[in-house]
């Protein structure tokens, strides 16, 4: 019984580590820099415009924003590319001069998707958990019931006797 | 039977296991209320001592020769910070009045402005800085760490530092006129 038990925690940790380690290596992809023409169109403006988003209008990509600001920021990627520069290169400059927070996706993917995806993991288990053991008594208490049951039997002298006093007096 | 099934509790996870997954969730929402917390505040407030942070500097906008500068050098004089953009419009309303200002204060020695370029790019920061005449030192605010310090909620806004270094006023949004600069510079020169 005991055995069993143990294998079945263990199974359900593997799972968690089996998990995690997936989603890691799933986000362990580079993307590929693309050389650039000397006249770059809207289109491929756009194509790393929209992995941008300009810190004053948020949750807006820079891509199909509206503001100034962000028509700005569409100019400086149309002459880096017309510079020959790479959308690493060109992210990266955003980067120096933004913050980080104007990438779409964050540049430490693995930390910024394993941590929630590991905490949803342990939350989760924590709560299968607890139901299980709300939802039907441990082994230990099933245990000490059946141990009271069979135990019956064997009573104390004292309470045999007590018992049959009382059964006279009835 | 009996002795061996109460002698033999079931076994879960281990309590140190449990200890860490406990530390771990509790950490996190930790994290999270921190940024809850952090989001629901307002700018710095006045009373505040401003620690350090540097500034670089556009050239032609550098500050007696040095191409960026530390706030804590600046200890001694009243400390002048205006964040701003060429794509604001509300900033174009009081650029003239803040180079007014400035003008008005640069020969005491005694008062320096700082103009922080916010999210902006540099050659359209150039086109308004020469647009408005504006000669008083000024820098791009690099991965905004500067406004984030200063929990900006958009531009322009205007901090008024004194000589040792504590906040004493804020000014969100544009001046509408000089006097409203020198009613805040005038009683920290006192």
């Amino acid at each position: 019984m005991k055995a069993t038990s143990d294998r079945k925690t263990w199974q359900i940790t593997d799972y968690i580590v089996l998990i995690v380690l997936s989603t890691a290596f799933t986000f362990f992809t580079k993307t590929v820099a693309l050389a650039q023409g000397p006249t770059p169109t809207d289109d491929e403006v756009n194509r790393i415009a929209k992995q941008l988003y300009c810190p004053v209008c948020e949750s807006t990509p820079l891509d199909v924003c509206p503001t100034e600001a962000c028509r700005q920021w569409r100019d400086v990627i149309r002459t880096m590319l017309a510079e020959g520069k790479s959308e690493e290169e060109i992210k990266q400059y955003f980067v120096q001069q933004y913050g980080a927070r104007v990438l779409a996706e964050p540049p430490n993917r693995l930390v910024s998707y394993l941590v929630p995806a590991v905490a949803i993991l342990l939350g989760a288990f924590m709560l299968f958990r607890g139901f299980r053991m709300w939802m039907k008594p441990s082994k230990t208490e099933s245990s000490l019931e059946g141990a009271t049951r069979e135990a019956k039997p064997v009573q104390d002298p004292y309470i045999a006797k007590l018992e049959e006093e009382l059964k006279k007096q009835k | 039977m009996t002795e061996s099934t109460i002698s033999a509790p079931r076994r879960g996870v281990p309590i140190w296991v449990q200890i860490i997954i406990w530390v771990f969730l509790v950490g996190l929402l930790a994290i999270v209320a921190m940024g809850l917390n952090r989001a629901q505040q307002g700018t710095v407030q006045p009373g505040q001592v401003i620690e350090n942070f540097t500034l670089p500097l556009y050239s032609s906008y550098e500050l007696d020769g040095k191409s960026e500068i530390n706030i804590q050098e600046l200890r001694g004089k009243v400390v002048v910070i205006n964040f701003w953009a060429s794509w604001c419009k509300p900033c174009e309303q009081e650029a003239a009045e803040l180079q007014a200002a400035w003008k008005e204060y640069e020969a005491t020695g005694q008062v320096v402005f700082l103009g922080v370029d916010y999210v902006d790019t540099e050659p359209e920061a150039r086109v308004y800085l020469k647009k408005f005449g504006i000669t008083y030192a000024n820098g791009p605010d690099l991965a905004t760490r500067i406004s984030q310090y200063f929990r900006i909620k958009g531009v322009p806004e205007t901090y008024f530092i004194d000589q040792n270094g504590v906040l004493q006023y804020v000014q969100v949004g544009p001046f509408t006129s000089i006097d409203q600069i020198r009613a805040q510079i005038d009683p920290l020169l006192k």
